[in-house]
């Protein structure tokens, strides 16, 4: 026995290192068949540590205090070693997380792998996500741009039209009257260390529980179901180790050359990953004349903006938008088709899948822009005319987003289906 | 070294404007790679600008970025009493500010960033006396400004005159009332070096930044010939 499988046999005698190795590495079985969506998963964890490891050195530099936090943030610009480097990694890391979040999303809607027996790794994906969205949504307020501040008073706000609570509520998240300090103080303990421990302890319990239960794969096919009689293993099923650590990397390096080209080309992205209206200092006097959210906020802010006040309450928008996430949460209990995967399901599935993601898509863009980035509908029609073109757009598009989760049960089980085979196809 | 100017142009173009104003903006002349305007933009902006303009973020020694040394740095630039490792104040005392102008004139650290190179290019280049107003100058690009044209003695004075087109709101257009000491296309000289250098000055790390740009992404080329092969090797026996 050599020093290191000694020293290896007194660790396993303490700690299950071997054993935890073996169950979610050497000796996990993955599906062979995983196609290019499959990549976003391992993706996500690397961009999360970037932005754990750039957040680090970001936080030696910056200053939460409303006085010097624009400030700094500049210092760490120019001032700073490798502080552009360091900043742009962070900004470009927070657009790309999402980009590489709703593509892992989006996977798991076309392939099903939310279904039976993957409820829980879905829910706890959509909880990542909802972590994820309020990680952003604090750390965007830190660079105290006009764009940080503004953002943030108008997403605030959103909770004073909660009924009753709103204006308290409201109050309670800011510590102030106004986006002040005090706001960016606690927003900045939520973004460097609360969320951040809730999202790495929600990123272990998804992959936990994805290991539990096994990876699905591009055909839907229960990998599980065939072993080899002699050894016990899925025959159409091969260790994540070396196979998916190599293939992984292959997808890390295709991703970091995008990455780069961001972060060295073009960090402000043509001001969607950072914008014009930040590089100035946030002034509660002067309210910029269009505010928009960071473009991975844009299709929820474009439902909040689609459905009209009712009895003088904003509150139906902002229910709305909250309703769009959460609704994320039902789809394992919506889906009732006898397949899991795109590929044997009928027209009715695909068709509303890809209507829904156009409408998505639509939403993200209408919520860039003003309402009257379409003009208006001419006067003459009966019930649109006056209103702008963008925001009757944008009321079909919410229309298409919920329709296709409340219609899931329906179109689901009504369509046509082809045979799963028994084996996965490569 | 061209394509690295034509990168950082085309870069800086775009960022999205907010100004309110719809004019439509002239094409500013950066260069970063031509530290000869670069140079003459920062002392042009030492003379004309920086009596009310601070470059906050800016410190004197980082100019040697732009190809000037500490003597030339000390002795055309450097203001009395201020030191290398300063950042690029001014003078004046923001009350002193908002009781001559009405509002503290900004800080043009990152000036660049927030409203685009376009913008200062063209900015400074559309004063036109307005009696009505209280400097007695007005701007089309950013109209009611509070800043009085600072450069008049250079460019002459200009007048408005708004064209009525077939709509009645054809783009106003300048004309001239005085002659200044440079010619226009000296004029459009001189502000281009001066937006070229704010537009520096916004991001003095950019030129490095688009180099660095070349050797990650060949690195990372060379690194995927080798993973993807890496990967192709372990998965031969996977059918």
């Amino acid at each position: 026995m050599s020093r290191i499988e000694a020293l290896q046999g007194w660790v396993d005698a303490r700690f299950p290192l071997t054993a935890m190795w073996k169950e979610h590495i050497g000796e996990y079985y993955a599906p062979k068949n995983f196609n290019f969506w499959y990549y976003f998963g391992s993706l996500a964890l690397l961009v999360l540590v970037m932005q754990i490891l750039t957040g680090i050195f970001l936080t030696m530099n910056y200053k939460p205090d409303a006085a010097n936090a624009f400030a700094s943030v500049e210092y760490i610009m120019r001032d700073v070693s490798w502080g552009w480097l360091i900043r742009y990694m962070h900004s470009t890391g927070a657009s790309m997380f999402f980009v590489v979040v709703y593509l892992h999303m989006f996977r798991g809607l076309m392939y099903g792998s939310f279904r039976a027996p993957r409820e829980l790794v879905w829910v706890v994906g959509v909880v990542i996500y909802l972590a994820l969205m309020a990680e952003a949504f604090m750390g965007y307020l830190l660079p105290w741009g006009q764009m940080s501040y503004w953002g943030a008073q108008v997403i605030v706000n959103l909770f004073s039209a909660v009924p009753f609570i709103g204006p308290d509520l409201s109050l309670w998240i800011r510590g102030d009257y106004v986006v002040s300090d005090a706001t960016l103080n606690r927003f900045f303990a939520f973004h460097v260390i609360a969320l951040p421990i809730v999202l790495l302890g929600l990123v272990v319990v998804h992959i936990i529980a994805l290991h539990e239960v096994g990876s699905n794969n591009p055909d839907g096919v229960d990998i599980k179901k065939l072993k080899d009689p002699k050894t016990g293993r899925p025959v159409d099923g091969i260790p994540f180790h070396p196979y998916y650590t190599v293939k992984d990397m292959v997808g890390a390096t295709v991703f970091l050359i995008v990455f780069s080209a961001i972060v060295f080309f073009a960090p402000e992205m043509g001001g969607y990953f950072l914008e014009a209206n930040n590089f100035i200092p946030a002034d509660p006097l002067k309210t910029p004349e269009h505010i928009a959210p960071v473009w991975y906020f844009t299709p929820f802010y474009s439902v909040l903006r689609a459905v009209p006040p009712m009895f003088g309450s904003q509150f139906p928008g902002v229910a709305a938008m909250g309703a769009a996430v959460v609704i994320l949460f039902a789809v394992p209990w919506l889906d009732r088709s006898p397949v899991r995967s795109i590929r044997y399901r009928g027209p009715l599935f695909k068709r509303w899948l890809a209507t829904f993601i156009v409408a998505f898509i639509v939403l993200g863009y209408l919520g860039i822009k003003p309402t009257g980035v379409w003009g208006i509908v001419p006067a003459g029609i009966p019930l649109l005319g006056g209103a702008p073109v963008a925001t009757v757009v944008a009321q079909i598009c919410t229309l298409v987003y919920f329709a296709f989760f409340v219609a899931m049960p329906w179109y689901t089980a009504r369509d046509t289906y082809q045979p799963v085979p028994e084996r996965v196809t490569v | 070294m061209k394509f690295l100017a034509f990168l950082s142009a085309a870069l800086l173009s775009g960022v999205a404007l907010a100004s309110g104003s719809t004019y439509p903006l002239d094409k500013a002349p950066v260069d970063l790679s031509n530290t000869v305007s670069l140079q003459r933009g920062a002392a042009a902006f030492q003379s004309y600008c920086s009596g009310c303009h601070s470059l906050g973020y800016m410190r004197y020694s980082r100019l040697t970025d732009i190809g000037l040394t500490d003597e030339q740095i000390k002795k055309t630039l450097l203001p009395a009493g201020a030191k290398m490792g300063d950042t690029m104040g001014i003078p004046m005392r923001p009350e002193d500010a908002k009781s001559w102008f009405g509002v503290r004139p900004p800080d043009l650290s990152v000036e660049a960033r927030s409203r685009g190179a376009d913008w200062i290019y063209t900015y400074l280049r559309t004063f036109y006396r307005d009696d009505s107003r209280p400097t007695g100058w007005n701007n089309l690009v950013y109209e009611r400004s509070a800043m009085p044209h600072v450069l008049y003695q250079l460019q002459g004075e200009l007048a408005v005159e708004h064209a009525e087109g077939a709509e009645g709101h054809a783009a106003p257009k300048l004309v001239k009332v005085s002659d200044g000491q440079l010619a226009p296309a000296e004029y459009d000289a001189v502000t281009g070096d001066i937006t070229n250098f704010l537009a520096w000055v916004s991001e003095p790390a950019q030129d490095a930044r688009v180099r660095m740009g070349f050797i990650v992404i060949g690195f990372l080329l060379v690194m995927l010939v080798v993973v993807y092969n890496l990967k192709k090797e372990y998965w031969k026996d996977v059918h």
